[in-house]
This record gives C-alpha cells, sequence and structure tokens, in this order.
C-alpha cells in the first residue's frame, strides 16, 4: 500500500515537471495577485503590514483554486481516470495520493514563496515564517476540500470558475484560521490556538475529502 | 413517501437493485397526485399563519424601550434566518437519502428547496440591513449571524449553478446531493470559525444577539412568523418538486394520470 | 433490440461467466438501449455490433460497473454485481475507445503504471513481451504524444497482455490499426479465448474469431 501510494505521487509529480508551464502560472498568479494589492491601497507600511496576513492567505487560496482544475482533467481527457475508477485499489486512496501529489506542486511552492513575498510588506522574517507554518497546514486542506470540487465539476463548461464558486466558502474556515495565525505572529500573540484548529481542520478533511472524492468522481463518471 | 407496498408489487422487483429503482419511480406516481392535493392545503395555512404572525408582531408585541418601532423587523429577520438554517438542513438529510437509497424523488425535494432556502437568506440579509441602517447607521455588519447567512447564501447559490451546468439530470441530482452533504457537515465548522472571528476582532459591541428582552408576545409572534414560512416552504417545494418530475422525463408533461416510461 | 439466446444457454454459463438480464441504460432521459439479455462463459466471445449512436460505448461501460443502469441486472457467477466492487473489478480488463494512456510518458512508462493501478508490481519483463508482441519495441521510449493513432492504440491493446484477467471489455479495438497489428490483436485474442477468458467486443466489422452476435439499435 505505501508503495502504491509514493508510487502514484511520484507518477503525477513527474508528469506536472512535465507539464510545468501550468504550475508555474499559477505560482505566478500567486506574485501578481499579491503585489496588486500595495498598488491598489497605498504604501502606507504600517497598513500594508497589517493587511499581510490576509492579503497573502487570500491570494495562495485563489492560486490554489485555479490550480486544482487540472486535478483530473488530463486523466478524464485521455480516458485513463476510467482505468483508476475500475482499479480494484480503493479509490479514496488513489485519490488522496493524487491530491498529495497536487499539494507538492502547488501548495508547497506557494508556501516556499511566502517569505519572499512578505517582505513588499514589510512583514518581519518571523512572522513570515509563522505565517507560512500557517500555509504549511492549510494549503493541503485547501487540496483536499478543492479535490471534492474538481470532482464534481468534472468536464463540465466553465469548470474553473464553477469549481471557485463551490469550494471558497467551505475554505472560510481555514482562511479565518490561517490568517489569523498569521496577524496573531505579527501581534506578538499566541499563535497556537488557530495552528492547531488548522490541524483538526487537516485531521478531519484528511478522513472525509478522499472519500467524498472518490464518490464525486463516480457520479460523474455517469 | 417511498412507497414499499407498490415496490412490492411491482413485477420487476427480483433484484433488490431493480427493486430500489422501480422504488423510486412507483411512489413518484403515487406522490405526484398527493402532493398536488396538499400544496393548496399549505399555502391557505401559510396565509392564515402569516396574517396571524405579523398582526402579533406589529400591532399586539409592545415598543421596544430602547430601539423602538424598528426592531419589529426581528419578526421577519429571524424566522428567515432560522428557516434559511432549516431548509439547508432538510436538503441535507435528502442528499444523504439519495445517495444511500438510489432514490431519485429525494435528490429533486432537495433541488425543489434549495430556491426557497437561497431566497429566506435573501431575506435575512436584507431584513438584517434595513434593521442595521436606523439602528447603527450602517447597511452591512460584520455580525457573526450576518456573516454565517452571508456564507450560506453562497452555499445555496453554488448548489443551484452545480445543478445548472449539468446536463445530464441523474449526475446533476446525485453531484449536488453530494455537494449538499459536503456542505452541511462544514456548516458548523463555518459558524465556529465566524464567530470565533467575530468575537475575536470585534467583540461583542455591535451585534444582533444583543435582542431586546423576548416578551412572550415576542416570541408567539417569531413562532408564528417562523410557521408560517415553514407551510410556504412545503407548499412551495410540493409545487416545484412536480415540475421537476415533469422536466426530468420521469412523470409525461401531461397530468400524471399516464405513467411515464422507466427512462428516467 | 433486444437479443434473446435460448434459456438454457443462459443458465449454464451463468455462474461461470458474465450475464445480464434485461439490462437498461438511458442518458438525458432518452433510452440507449433496453431490454438486453446476454451470457458469456468461458472461452467465448460476444461480438456487439449497431450503428453509431446505438448505444455500444455505453453497453460496455455499464457492463465494467462504469454506469449504472437503469433497469435490468448484472451478475458475476452468479453473483449480483454492485458497482466497484473488488472481486468483479480484479476479474475484468477494460479498454475503452479512449486509450487511457497519458501522452507526456513513454509507452513503457505507462505500461509499468497500468500494472501498478491494476493490483500488480510493475515488470520490466512483461511491459517489454507486451509491447513486442505489437512491435512497439523500438518505440517504447518515445513519448506517447509523438505517437501515432495507431501507435497509441497499440499500446492501449498491449496492455491486456500485462495482467491476466479473465474478462475482456473492448470498445472499438481496431480503430485506427494497420493489418500487422490487426492480426497480432487477433492473435492474443485467440491465446485468450482458449486459455479459458472471455470478451465482450464492440466492433463495426465482425471479427474472424467468430462468437455469438449482439445486435444493438431498432
Amino acid at each position: 500500500m505505501p508503495a502504491l501510494f509514493a508510487a502514484i505521487v511520484l507518477h503525477d509529480v513527474s508528469l506536472a515537471w512535465r507539464r510545468r508551464g501550468s504550475i508555474l502560472s499559477s505560482l505566478l498568479f500567486f506574485v501578481i495577485a499579491s503585489s496588486l494589492f500595495p498598488l491598489a491601497i497605498g504604501p502606507d507600511p504600517q497598513q500594508l503590514r497589517a493587511l499581510a496576513p490576509g492579503i497573502l492567505w487570500v491570494a495562495a487560496l485563489l492560486a490554489s483554486m485555479l490550480s486544482l482544475a487540472r486535478l483530473f482533467a488530463q486523466e478524464h481527457a485521455d480516458g485513463s481516470l476510467d482505468q483508476l475508477l475500475l482499479s480494484p485499489h480503493p479509490l479514496a486512496l488513489l485519490v488522496l495520493a493524487k491530491i498529495c501529489a497536487h499539494w507538492v506542486t502547488s501548495g508547497l511552492p506557494l508556501l516556499l514563496l511566502t517569505p519572499l513575498l512578505a517582505q513588499q510588506y514589510g512583514l518581519p522574517v518571523s512572522s513570515a515564517l509563522l505565517l507560512s507554518a500557517s500555509l504549511l497546514i492549510g494549503t493541503p486542506v485547501l487540496s483536499l476540500i478543492g479535490g471534492v470540487g474538481a470532482a464534481l465539476t468534472l468536464g463540465l463548461r466553465g469548470g474553473a470558475v464553477l469549481l471557485c464558486v463551490l469550494v471558497l466558502p467551505l475554505c472560510v474556515p481555514v482562511l479565518i484560521f490561517g490568517a489569523g495565525a498569521g496577524a496573531a505572529a505579527d501581534a506578538g500573540l499566541d499563535a497556537m490556538p488557530q495552528l492547531s484548529l488548522l490541524g483538526a481542520c487537516l485531521a478531519l478533511s484528511l478522513f472525509l475529502c478522499p472519500i467524498a472524492t472518490a464518490a464525486g468522481l463516480r457520479i460523474s463518471m455517469e | 413517501m417511498n412507497d414499499l407496498a407498490d415496490a412490492l408489487q411491482s413485477d420487476r422487483a427480483t433484484a433488490t437493485g431493480t427493486a430500489r429503482r422501480w422504488l423510486a419511480f412507483a411512489s413518484a406516481r403515487r406522490f405526484d397526485p398527493l402532493a398536488g392535493r396538499l400544496a393548496p392545503w399549505f399555502f391557505a395555512a401559510a396565509l392564515l399563519l402569516l396574517a396571524a404572525g405579523l398582526y402579533v408582531g406589529f400591532r399586539v408585541a409592545p415598543t421596544d424601550a430602547q430601539q423602538g418601532e424598528v426592531y419589529r423587523i426581528i419578526f421577519i429577520h429571524v424566522p428567515a434566518a432560522w428557516m434559511s438554517m432549516f431548509i439547508y438542513l432538510v436538503m441535507a438529510g435528502y442528499s444523504a437519502l439519495a445517495l444511500v437509497f438510489h432514490t431519485r424523488l429525494s435528490s429533486m425535494m432537495a433541488s425543489a428547496l434549495a430556491p426557497t432556502g437561497a431566497l429566506f437568506t435573501v431575506i435575512a440579509l436584507a431584513s438584517g440591513a434595513l434593521w442595521g441602517q436606523p439602528t447603527w447607521g450602517t447597511w452591512w455588519v460584520w455580525d457573526a449571524r450576518l456573516t454565517s447567512e452571508l456564507i450560506l447564501l453562497f452555499l445555496y447559490l453554488g448548489y443551484m449553478a452545480l445543478e445548472a451546468a449539468i446536463d445530464e439530470p441523474r449526475r446533476a441530482e446525485r453531484a449536488c446531493a453530494l455537494l449538499a452533504l459536503v456542505g452541511s457537515l462544514n456548516v458548523p465548522v463555518i459558524y465556529f470559525s465566524v464567530q470565533w472571528w467575530n468575537t475575536l476582532h470585534q467583540g461583542a459591541s455591535v451585534s444582533f444577539t444583543t435582542a431586546p428582552s423576548m416578551a412572550a408576545t415576542m416570541l408567539a409572534g417569531m413562532l408564528l412568523m417562523t410557521l408560517a414560512s415553514w407551510m410556504y416552504t412545503i407548499a412551495v417545494a410540493l409545487v416545484r418538486v412536480r415540475c421537476i418530475l415533469r422536466e426530468r422525463g420521469v412523470l409525461a408533461p401531461t397530468d400524471g394520470s399516464r405513467s411515464g416510461s422507466w427512462a428516467g | 433490440m433486444s437479443n434473446r439466446p435460448a434459456d438454457t444457454h443462459v443458465e449454464a454459463t451463468a455462474d461461470r461467466g458474465l450475464s445480464a438480464r434485461r439490462l437498461g441504460f438511458c442518458r438525458a432521459g432518452r433510452p440507449v438501449f433496453g431490454d438486453i439479455d446476454l451470457a458469456v462463459g468461458p472461452g467465448e466471445l460476444l461480438q456487439v455490433t449497431g450503428a453509431n449512436g446505438s448505444g455500444k460505448t455505453s453497453l460496455l461501460r455499464v457492463l465494467s460497473g462504469l454506469l449504472e443502469p437503469a433497469a435490468g441486472e448484472l451478475r458475476w457467477r452468479a453473483r449480483p454485481v454492485r458497482a466497484g466492487e473488488s472481486g468483479y473489478l480484479q476479474s475484468l480488463a477494460y479498454v475503452g475507445h479512449t486509450d487511457g494512456i497519458d501522452p507526456d510518458l513513454s509507452a513503457a512508462q505507462n505500461l509499468a503504471f497500468a500494472m501498478r493501478i491494476a493490483g500488480a508490481t510493475p515488470s520490466r519483463v512483461r511491459v517489454d513481451h507486451a509491447l513486442d508482441s505489437y512491435g512497439m519495441a523500438r518505440t517504447m521510449s518515445v513519448p506517447v504524444r509523438r505517437l501515432s493513432l495507431g501507435q497509441r492504440r497499440r499500446v492501449a491493446l498491449a496492455r491486456l497482455a500485462l495482467v491476466p484477467r479473465l474478462l475482456w471489455l473492448l470498445d472499438e479495438p481496431l480503430t485506427a490499426l494497420d493489418e500487422q497489428a490487426g492480426d497480432a490483436f487477433q492473435a492474443q485474442l485467440d491465446a485468450h479465448l482458449r486459455a479459458g477468458g472471455m470478451a465482450v467486443v464492440a466492433t463495426h466489422r465482425a471479427l474472424p474469431a467468430g462468437g455469438r452476435f449482439l445486435h444493438l439499435g431498432g
């Protein structure tokens, strides 16, 4: 079982590397979006610093949503999704492996970039690192919840936007806790409550979302 | 609503899978005329309860010392908010039935309820704004309950958008059922996180929870309005589900006397 | 639209293979096919013919469990089939009219991954042998997007040789294949049937392997 999991993750990551154009696009979106806010709000350093955790979290959320549309798209187009559904292995496990691979190629680069982008907002390094920690726990939850949306909107026209419409409300708790952790860290307060709540969200979604995504895939194949 | 007797009499009830599929269609044929007969009664009940509720709320209940007459909007705002939450739970219940027992009628009931649920959410938000303006001078307040209502509206609209985007009716029903179920599991988490967010950032300074102390008449008024909304919801859902049954080809567009083909 | 083989035959093969009674499927409210009876036993081939749009693809997908039938029942070895049931899935191999291979990987990589998904440990030897039987030995490391349609079809069919499965469900296997690949496929199918396997094949033109026919469409 672990060998299968690792093999699927490796398979998807190497595929994503071959199509690295789309990964880089969503990363670029994250960078550009987070750079737009100072231009829109104004260069006042105190204001920007206060807003930084929220803005960076929203940009990360939107970038994750945009990249989720491709989670099952290629497999659906070339017919290999059928083979996944016909596999004797539990579909929830296969799906979890795919979502894990997706996070490695979309969520992980985001949180690695965040300390760099936080410099635009004058966020001190310690706060930026804690913000990245909140993204570390939070972005997998976004990928997991988004996986359900990706399964339900498989092959539909207007797919990516519809996916955002469906999934963004469900991601509100993660956004609140994640941005809250960043803000608390910057204010010198304890960020542990938020981080542990994020951890609870992660645990819950790790258990429920793959099952829901597998069910969604079966429904969408009809 | 699922008529077991009908299914047992059905000549195709060989394997359990087949019986379950016939469960849905058989009950649809039974259910449709029943729904048609019941709907007018529910509409009538809704009108009566609405009249009673409005009378109690706007005439009988005493004027509030602090907020004056404006507080009366609570008789619209609170029942609407309760109904919007309640309808979502009922939708989730029907969705669970639909996914577990493969009954199409259950998911059609959920689809029939969604627009009404969205309507109540909008009423709750609008009445909240109308309350906020004279009382606190702003049209919108990031109160925990209003914010939760806003997110609930997004959930309803997402459900309706997904339904509209899928052409194949069976896929639409099951996809929406899954979405409603996932959403309903999420709603407590959303509500908790919004509460937490609100208390952390604002404190309980401006809040709809600081409601005037409940006189018995006020409570009676709100209950009457809630019951009126409930009757209205049932009536509208019954009418809508009859339309849905015809739209999706389960029943013929003409009066449900002629049976539809098994091809649903 | 209905095909009712002699009931004795249906009873005889039912407990050793695939059988379906009064199978029906509809899409968007319109019936695609209905009232289909079929039975396939060990060593038997069932060829499904019919015009475009008569439901051949839908029938195969219903048989594989990817689609839920609107009516009727499907039985494998006399037991009703539940969608996603592991026992049934381990007995079948499905090749749809899309190839089911990823264009960014090579043929060998695709087949190795397919073995893993199918529940077996990838074996370089088996992959090489399968591709060789279809004449793909020289192009097995080329990314699939550089192969022609016919070559991709060969790779898709080569998948059948990787993991032994009792029931083959094939949708238009001969599409885009040239004569040489067609012969390789026939040989593979014959060997499968002789070894006791069974196959349901949707096809425009009749396969020389014979077997029984099921015609869809009025």
